[in-house]
This record gives structure tokens, sequence and C-alpha cells, in this order.
């Protein structure tokens, strides 16, 4: 194998490192906040992917319909859940966020969706449909949940995934799709050649870090929300109300999701379930990392990208194996270096 | 004058065991009220129901307002505020972000005061700021954990056990720190085993055994009533028999 190749590979590796590491911190933050491990994270990447792909043919996607409605499954459950105590401004409240804000973004979708629609107009478009996606879905399926054992959260997460697949499958078919390049420059450095694309993907890797980084270490409500992971009970006798933090988490999350697959989606072409296979890889980052450590989690990120670009080239029927066996040495690491974990107690 | 907390016919059970029976207390403005009594008596239980962290059967009463259907969440906003026995502590982070989230439902500007107010109240959590909470030590950790409480300015403080684990040193500052928070206009309801130090700094008393209440009335008058003598203060009066 000559340095070029090499170089090539590991451009690749890093590239798709880069969206891994994306959906692997993730993962940690809504793990920390609310011990869901997000499987559905991979339906974040496809809706946000075809629905900005969908939304560049001049198409509204099914995915704004879907965030309607969830919107009115949760106005219900909040409605429920306050019977006792339904105060005017409370309604209100709950009805602006479930109610006018999908409404809103519907109504957005369908007068701003056009063939002529420019890139940066579609990618928001997505952004707000898949945020909203991911705000319902925590008020829908976690947080009536919230106290109960990561077992629970976990299957119930499972069960997420496989419904959002299925509505995927419904919404974009089962084509795959490609969306257009945020943007057509290039450049070369050596024998290496630089796309828009991968450029926007580091870029925005690193500015989601940083971000992220300020938030949690400079903000009251980044540090509400690591306190929320800290301490529960903590967090809610200083007044931090726990089901915030976990709908800020899946706000992030849903975000961070969509964002990855806008950046993929003129790389690759997607299918409805491809979201889950780029999922899992943040995810063994994510426990690579002991589902605890954002750094740790996106240099594993770069380490199972860089694995899968040289593995796809010498063994590429073996690609898959090859990246998620990474994860036995890892756990067996893991549980030999750990002290025996006491048995959850809540 | 109606009073700050009021709580009356308080039951609280975990499943079928009834752990607080028809219990009632009030707590006026400006007052320290304590509840002593035995391990197990059920008093750690009646505060963290007070505070919403358990469910309380009967009626609750804070600040003028029913609190029966308040959230945690929303009984500190109102100004109600509890102190656990076990402190829960955001304990990897430092000691200014502990403080800082205790006043997290304060406006900005008056949380500036809050931390004035605390730093004066224990100078050594100052000096401490950028350490870890969880690295303090336990008397640190204590007044860390009533210094996140008092940030958020609240108009009724609760203490489960301020002194437990502490030396007896620490325990004389806490104590003397916990009356002069009355002072600062900050009313308390503590409940403690120590009840010699917690009788001496309260107004009023109440006596628990066996998850009720079985005695009331002054500090003074608890202090120097027999039964309470003999079973919570270790004096042996005349004619009873030592062991």
């Amino acid at each position: 194998m000559n340095t070029t190749i090499m170089l090539f590979l590991l451009q690749d590796g890093i590239t798709n490192g880069a969206i891994y590491a994306l959906l692997g911190l993730a993962l940690v933050l809504v793990f920390a906040v609310t011990r869901v491990i997000l499987i559905p994270q991979g339906e974040f990447v496809t809706f946000g992917a075809l629905s900005y792909a969908m939304l560049a043919t001049g198409q509204v996607p099914g995915t704004a319909k879907l965030a309607m409605a969830m919107g009115v499954v949760a106005f219900g459950l909040d409605l429920f859940e306050a019977r006792r105590s339904l105060r005017p401004r409370r309604v209100a409240r709950a009805f602006a966020l479930n109610i006018a804000l999908p409404a809103a973004i519907l109504a957005l979708t369908y007068g701003l969706a056009g063939p002529k629609t420019p890139i940066a107009v579609n990618i928001a478009l997505s952004l707000l449909i898949v945020a909203a996606i991911g705000l319902f879905l925590y008020r829908i399926a976690f947080q009536p949940i919230a106290h109960t054992s990561v077992l629970v959260l976990l299957i119930a997460s499972v069960g997420c995934h496989l419904a959002l697949q299925g509505l995927g499958l419904v919404f974009f078919g089962a084509e795959g799709l490609r969306g257009p390049a945020l943007s057509n420059t290039a450049l070369t450095i050596g024998p290496l050649r630089f796309t828009g694309q991968s450029l926007a993907v580091y870029g925005l890797t690193v500015a989601f870090i940083v971000a992220l980084w300020l938030f949690f270490g400079f903000t009251l409500m980044g540090k509400a929300l690591r306190a929320t992971a800290v301490n529960r009970l903590g967090a809610r006798l200083v007044g931090i109300r726990t089901t915030l933090s976990g709908q800020i988490a899946f706000l992030l999350a849903s975000i961070i999701g969509a964002i990855s697959g806008i950046l993929i989606v003129p790389i690759t072409t997607l299918y409805y379930d491809t979201g889950f296979l780029i999922g899992l890889k943040g995810f063994i980052a994510a426990i690579i990392g002991g589902l605890v450590s954002y750094p740790l989690t996106a240099v594993a990120a770069l380490l199972v990208g860089s694995v899968e670009a040289f593995s796809s080239f010498y063994a590429s029927n073996f690609k898959e194996v090859i990246v998620f066996t990474l994860i036995l040495p890892v756990l067996v690491l893991r549980s030999l270096a750990a002290p025996a974990v006491e048995e959850e107690k809540d | 004058m109606s009073a700050l907390l009021s709580v009356s016919d308080a039951h609280v059970s975990y499943g079928k065991v009834e752990a607080v029976r028809s219990v009632s207390l009030e707590v006026a403005d400006d007052e320290i009220v304590t509840i002593i009594g035995a391990n197990g008596a059920g008093k750690t239980t009646l505060l963290n129901a007070i505070m919403g962290v358990l469910p309380l059967k009967g009626a609750t009463a804070f600040a003028g307002a029913d609190m029966t259907l308040l959230d945690i969440e929303d009984r500190v906003a109102a100004g109600l505020c509890l102190v656990p026995e076990h402190r829960e502590l955001f304990g990897t982070m430092n000691v200014e972000d502990n403080l800082q989230l205790g006043a997290f439902r304060i406006p900005k500007e008056s949380a500036a005061r809050s931390f004035e107010r605390v730093y004066t109240l224990f100078p050594r959590l100052k000096e401490r700021r950028k350490q870890l909470a969880g690295t303090l030590s336990g008397g640190e950790q204590q007044m860390l954990a009533m210094g996140r409480a008092l940030m958020g300015a609240p108009k009724l403080l609760m203490l489960d056990e301020p002194s437990l684990g502490l030396a007896p040193i620490i325990v004389a500052d806490i104590f003397r720190t916990i009356g002069e928070l009355r002072a600062a206009g900050v009313s308390v309801l503590l409940v403690e085993q120590n009840a010699q130090a917690a009788l001496k700094i309260a107004d009023r008393a109440y006596v628990m055994e066996l998850g009720e209440f079985i005695l009331s009335g002054s500090a003074k008058d608890i202090a120097s009533n027999q039964r309470v003598a003999a079973s919570y203060l270790g004096f042996q009066h005349e004619g009873a028999s030592g062991i």
C-alpha cells in the first residue's frame, strides 16, 4: 500500500468518524441526563437526511405531519397529567409548545417547500421538523417512564426505533435518496482533495463539540443538565425540572442527528433504515467512552471511522464485522478494570 | 396571622406500612422549630413528604397557599427548601457551580446577592469555591448543602440531621449558623437526633415516636420534660434506674 492510498483512507475515515463523533456525543448526552440509551438516534439521522432530500425536490416530507401528530398526542398527555390542576397558564404553555409550534412548522414547510427553495431554508426546515419530533418523542415515550430502570427505558427505546423506522418506510419509500451538496467548492492539498462537503463535516463537528463544551461548562442551563445527570434528587431540590432537562437533551440529540444526516446525504445514498447502522457506530464510540466521557467518545469515533475505512479497503465483505468486533475487547477490558458495579438502586 | 407552614393530619406510608400517622405541625415566620426523636421515628420521612419527595396524605399549606398538588420544583419556587440527610450535592461539580445551581429559580441579580450572603455565612466555602463538591470534608459538604439551599432565598429551610457524622466543633459551628438564619428572615424546621443542641436554639419542639407526635411545646418546656430528658437527653432522674 502506498502513502497516497493510506492518506485517502485516513481522510475517508476521519470524515465518517466526525459524523460518528457527533452521534456518539448525542448518545452520551442523552444517557447522562435521562439514562435512556437512544437507539432511535439513527432515525433522527435518516429523518433529517431524507426530509432534506425530499425538500430539495420540492416535496413536503411526511415527517412534518408526523411532528404535528406527535404534538397533538403530547398535548393530550400534558392535559391528562395536569388534570387535577388545570390552570389557564399551564394549558396555554402546553398548547403553545405542543400544538402551535408543530402547526407553525407544518405551515412553514407547506409555504416554503418548492423546487426553487434555497438550500439553507431546506436545512432549517428539516432541522425544525426533526427537533420537534425529538422533543415530542421524549414527552410521549420517555417522560411517563422516566423513573423506571435503565432496562425498561432501553426496551422503550428499541420500540421507538422500530416504530420510527417503520414510519420512515411510509414517508420516504424503500428507494434511497440523495440530497444536494452544501457547497461545490473543493480544496486540493498535495494528493488529497477536500470537497466543500467534507470540510463542512469537519467544521460543523468541531463547532458542535465546542458549542457543547461551552453550553455545559458555562451556562446555567447547561450546568443544570449536568446536575440532573449527577444527582436527580439534588437537582429537583434546587428546583430544576428533570422533565425539562430530558426535553432539552432529546432536543439537542435530535438536532445533532438531523445535522449528521444532512451532512452525509450528499455523500452517500441513504435509505429509510440506513440511520440505524450509522447510529450503532456512534453507539460503539459512546461505549468505548464508557457512556460518560465526551472527549474519549470523540476520539473513539475517529478510531471507528478509520478502522471502517481501512477494513473496507482490505476486506470490504467484513467491514461491519470488523467495526462491531471492536466493541468486544473494549467491553472485556472495561469489565476487568471496573470494580463490581452494584445493581441499580432505583 | 396564619402560619408560614402548616401541615394537618398528615399520613405517609411506604406501601402498606404507615411511617407517619396523623401528624399536624406549624411553623410561623422567623421561628425555629425542631422535631426530635429516635432513629426510625419517621422524622426524615415527614420532611421528605412535606417537600414532595414522598406522597403525603393530608393537607399542607405554605405561605397561605395550598400546596398539596404542587411538584417539588414548584415548592422550591414558592420558597420551601430541604437540605436532605444525604445532602445530595453535585459531587463532580465545583462548589461555585453547586451554589449557582441553588439559585436556579431566582433572577440573576438576586443570585449575586445570595452568593455574598452565603460566602459571609460560610467563609470556608469561598476559599474552596473551585474545589469539587465530592472532595470536601463532611463538615464542608454540610455547609455547602446549606449554602446551596440558602442561595434560592427560601422562606423556610428544612434541615435533616445537619449534625450527622460531624465533629463536635463543626456541629457547634453549624448550629450557631442556624441560629443566625433567623436574623436573616429565614424560618427553620430542624430534624435532629442531637436533641440537646436542637432544643437549645429552637423556639418550639415536637417529639416524635413511632410515626406520631407524642409531645409538643416550647423548646424550654420540652427540654425540662422528664420523659424527654430520660429518652433523648441522656439525663437520669432520681428514682429512675440506670442500666
